[in-house]
């Protein structure tokens, strides 16, 4: 683990802190999606995303705007309003037409509004959910992107000092000039509760925007995902302790061997032996 | 010299007491208004008190028969008393010796009644308030006694020029001390503040359906109001003291601090920091404004008394720091109802924890422990636990049920409830469905069509997710046809019956006929239709559920049941309407508010203590609470469950259907006629 591993934006020139520091507010835009419940599939606030809100309430001093490009209907309206009621007056909404490619419309957006800091989830829980977002809006606008956050410390002189979530609870501390994107995923605070009061108050402030057609993804073939298998997990546990240390023991990979200095052939043999081994191949 | 100096107190202290009064009704006038029939709540007011009032008092006979004679003797003494002294009619020569002797009856009466109560101040029981409270004997006997005294001269029994003069004064001091209490300490805070303010708050009462009319009994009026969600600008909820209905303060106002509700509230017992009394105590103090520095009773445990202070305006709970009230004292509440239900001055706990929760949920957003994760499964997928709504039947996948949409029309809709996604539960619906197939019972479910009924979200304070739950279930209902809903939930039972009618409209009508299982199964014994093999097992006990006895009055069908099966309860010591909560109402087990103990620990006691093997229950919140004590010493089953295995078939010869020849059994009465069945 290296702490204070620093990373600059490779095409960040420094010069885009904005005016909006000169008042001492810290400029926040969270991008939020409408989420889908993974059980009955009904519109909610997505819970990356609302993690993402709750990491911006998390900042002392910061004024906060919540972004949302899309449609507005029904269904949209009910889940903005999730989070509108974690005790925000107003969401803007940028319209896009649905099968719109919101990147064009969201980037014109933020460099207009430039906030500082930019937060938005890993990836969406519906629609194309590749991910992307974060990465190609840091690309158009120039920004530097750091993934995985599971918190902010603190935010001084236009830098931004965040803590990023590793596989198993570690954490690297990293430093970034701002604005920069940020991403969240389900290592940060989870959110707090919506509260019905605000959620109904709370306006919906509808900004039209050029909508430019995602021209991918009408050729695709969309398909319901299908669950993976999951490997069985055979405890072969005489006793309660036994059984205890199986469920609680991590991942390891007690059989594998590491082969350096092999020639291709050697390796490829190795390979073949294991599929076998393991009966993926009779 | 006295006949003038009595006018002249008598009159300035009923004076005082009006400009009192004046004060008093604009600090309840501070609150929300209501919509209050006052006449007609004022003509119904004696017989509230003398009735339904006294009903309560009647618990404890003892203090019963004191208040008797002491406020009859008081009231009786003081109008008297005013003729007497006041206006002089003790020396006309028709009126006086009669209305004189009747004054030293009544103050004679009143004077044993303070008696008594000094004699219960002696060593009093930890429920009672101290403070101003002790003094109130000595103050009821220096009114009695002096004004017995002053009026033997009036009567002549004693020569007008007995004693000195400085005797006379020192009477006459005595009875500024007894009239101060009396008239002056009414209206402006004093303990006899509990008889003006009890008065009004029966005539205005905000459930005035609650008391009995020449008619007939009153009904329980158990069901939460439900808030207007539709108006932007209605409140949700309650955040200061002058969020509260005028009717609600005057209500909180009318508190005796005589503590049954302290001694009842289980949630208190269990050390959580809840004591009905002092929240009562709370709202008059944000009410009026102050600091809660000069309550005397019981303090919230593990609160000390002294840190919470609050104004009319201010909030209730605050954000961050200390108010009026923290909010773990709203969430530590089971709405057992205990608390209403031993109130004698009929004060309404439950409706003013459950205004407060709705501010903390719907404005706070707020919800403590699990609350949050349980009301977005709500909302997610209409049952708390967060299952996927199309598994709901998957329990009963081998057992075939009807479903009403294929039906349309049964005479048994059976309301199955969230229990169908605990294992525990669905044994006893199993049970039940046993039994509703042994007497022929033609029933539907809904399968999947049926969503959690919303006590929870309501109870949590989330009136919106209750709403919203309740008008689409009553949508699903209303497309079908049934004679009567059967549940073995009391909670939805109580919602469906009291709480749904409200939100139905002009196109659904949401008043049903609805059963609890217990109460079906006593009707179909009680028909002839089911048929019990002799109970073989051990000592049973029965535990009433809060929301089956004290919300729907349902204590005898369950017991009409375990007769009819042969068992002979041995009761609880709290059994019936004064029956111990297991905990699991009102959210409780969600918000898990930490305490000294818990409550069902606590009721697995009570259960240990009739020696019982196995405690028979009628709810599955009870069983889970229950059955959730470590090392009981009792089996819980439900109701349901002891029938099915009792069940035996109809005994040979007696016919087919169910209009047989022989006659119905009596549940209540002789023991069942049982026959092996030998093919």
């Amino acid at each position: 683990m290296r702490p204070d591993a620093q990373t600059t934006g490779a095409r960040n020139t420094g010069a885009q802190s904005t005016s909006a520091q000169q008042d001492g507010a810290l400029e926040v835009a969270v991008l939020v999606s409408v989420g889908r419940h993974p059980v009955t599939g009904r519109a909610r606030r997505a819970d990356q995303d609302a993690r993402g809100v709750e990491l911006a309430l998390s900042l002392a001093g910061a004024r906060i705007s919540l972004l949302h490009a899309g449609a507005l209907d029904e269904e949209s309206e009910s889940a903005l309003r999730g989070y509108l009621g974690m005790g925000f007056p107003a969401l803007t909404l940028v319209e896009q037409l649905p099968g719109a490619d919101v990147i064009p419309a969201l980037a014109d957006r933020l460099s207009a509004a430039r906030p500082q800091l930019v937060i938005a989830g890993e990836r969406a829980e519906q629609g194309e959910g590749s991910g992307m977002l974060p990465y190609l809006l840091a690309e158009r606008l120039g920004w530097p992107l750091v993934g995985g956050l599971a918190a902010v410390e603190k935010v001084e002189n236009g830098v931004a000092t965040l803590l990023q979530a590793l596989p198993r609870g570690q954490r690297r501390r990293l430093q970034v000039r701002l604005p920069a994107i940020v991403t969240v995923d389900a290592a940060a605070a989870a959110a707090r509760q919506s509260a019905f009061g605000p959620a109904q108050r709370g306006e919906i402030e509808a900004e039209s925007a050029a909508v430019e057609w995602d021209e991918a993804q009408p050729e695709w073939n969309v398909t319901p995902a299908r669950k993976r298998p999951k490997r069985l997990k055979i405890v072969k546990a005489a006793s309660a302790r036994d059984r205890f240390k199986a469920a609680a023991a991590k991942a390891e990979g007690g059989s594998g061997q590491v082969l350096t200095d092999v020639t291709p052939e050697q390796g490829a043999e190795a390979i073949f032996k294991l599929l076998k081994d393991e009966g993926v191949l009779r | 010299m006295l006949e003038t100096l009595l006018p002249i107190l008598i009159f300035s202290a009923l004076a005082l007491a009006v400009i009192g009064a004046v004060r008093r009704i604009r600090l309840w006038r501070q609150g929300r208004p209501a919509r209050v029939d006052l006449l007609r709540g004022l003509a119904a007011m004696p017989r509230r008190y003398l009735v339904d009032l006294h009903h309560v008092v009647a618990r404890d006979k003892v203090m019963s028969n004191t208040h008797v004679a002491t406020a009859g003797g008081f009231v009786a003494a003081a109008v008297l008393m005013i003729l007497v002294h006041g206006l002089g009619l003790g020396s006309s020569e028709s009126m006086g010796p009669i209305l004189g002797g009747l004054l030293l009856l009544a103050s004679a009466a009143m004077f044993v009644g303070s008696l008594f109560v000094a004699k219960r101040r002696r060593n009093p029981p930890a429920r009672l308030s101290k403070g101003p409270w002790m003094r109130l004997p000595k103050s009821l006997m220096a009114f009695s006694a002096s004004v017995f005294l002053l009026t033997l001269p009036t009567l002549g029994i004693l020569p007008a020029g007995t004693g000195s003069v400085i005797l006379a004064l020192a009477l006459a001091a005595v009875l500024v001390w007894g009239l101060g209490e009396m008239f002056f300490g009414m209206t402006w805070g004093g303990p006899m503040k509990h008889a003006f303010a009890g008065a009004l708050h029966l005539a205005f009462h905000r459930r005035p359906e609650r008391f009995s009319t020449k008619g007939g009994e009153g009904n329980r009026s158990t069901g939460l109001k439900a808030l207007n969600l539709d108006d932007p600008k209605a409140p949700l909820g309650v955040e200061t003291p002058s969020d509260f209905t005028w009717n609600q303060l005057l209500g909180f106002d009318a508190c005796v601090q005589c503590g049954r509700c302290e001694a009842a509230c289980p949630a208190f017992a269990a050390g959580q920091p809840l004591n009905p009394k002092k929240l009562i105590q709370d709202m008059v103090v944000g009410m009026a404004g102050g600091s809660d520095a000069h309550y005397a009773g019981s303090p919230y445990p593990g609160k000390p008394v002294g840190e919470h202070a609050g104004t009319p305006h201010g909030p209730i709970v605050a954000r961050e720091g200390t108010a009026l009230v923290d909010a773990e004292t709203l969430w530590s509440c089971t709405t057992c109802r205990a608390c209403v239900e031993e109130c004698p001055m009929m004060i309404e706990h439950v409706d003013a924890i459950v205004d407060m929760r709705r501010f903390l949920t719907l404005e706070h957003g707020n919800t403590p422990g699990k609350g949050a994760e349980v009301l977005d499964n709500l909302i997610a997928t209409d049952n708390p636990g967060g299952f996927d709504p199309g598994s709901r039947m998957h329990w009963a996948a081998d057992l075939n049920l009807p479903l009403i949409r294929d039906l349309g029309q049964v005479d048994v809709l059976l309301w199955l409830g969230d229990g169908v996604f605990d294992m525990r539960n669905q044994r006893t619906l199993r049970a039940l469905v046993k039994v509703l197939r042994a007497a022929g019972v033609d029933f539907a479910v809904l399968g999947n069509e049926e969503r959690d009924s919303g006590d929870v979200a309501r109870r949590l304070g989330d009136e919106a997710t209750f709403q919203s739950l309740a008008k689409r279930n009553i949508a699903t209902l209303s497309q079908y046809r049934f004679q009567c809903i059967v549940t073995c939930d009391p909670h939805s039972f109580h919602v469906l019956k009291n709480e749904y009618g409200e939100l139905g409209g002009p196109d659904f009508n949401a008043n049903w006929v609805v059963r609890h299982h217990s109460t079906y199964i006593a009707e179909l014994f009680e028909a002839g239709r089911l048929h019990f093999a002799p109970w073989k097992g051990g000592r049973v006990t029965y535990h009433d559920p809060c929301y089956l006895g004290r919300y729907n009055g349902e204590y005898e069908a369950p017991r009409n049941v375990l007769k009819a099966l042969g068992i002979e309860v041995a009761e609880m010591q709290r059994s019936g309407f004064r029956s111990r909560c297991c905990g699991g109402g009102g959210g409780a087990p969600i918000t898990d508010i930490p305490g000294k103990q818990r409550i069902p620990d606590m009721r697995m006691n009570d259960v240990k203590e009739t020696g019982a093997e196995l405690v028979a229950v009628g709810c599955p919140q009870c069983t889970a609470m229950l059955e959730g004590v470590v090392d009981a010493t009792a089996e819980v089953r439900d109701i349901a469950e002891l029938v099915a295995d009792a069940l035996v078939e109809r005994p040979a010869g007696s016919g087919g259907s169910s209009d047989s020849a022989r006659p119905p059994q009596s549940a209540s009465g002789t023991r069942p006629v049982m026959k092996e069945v030998t093919s």
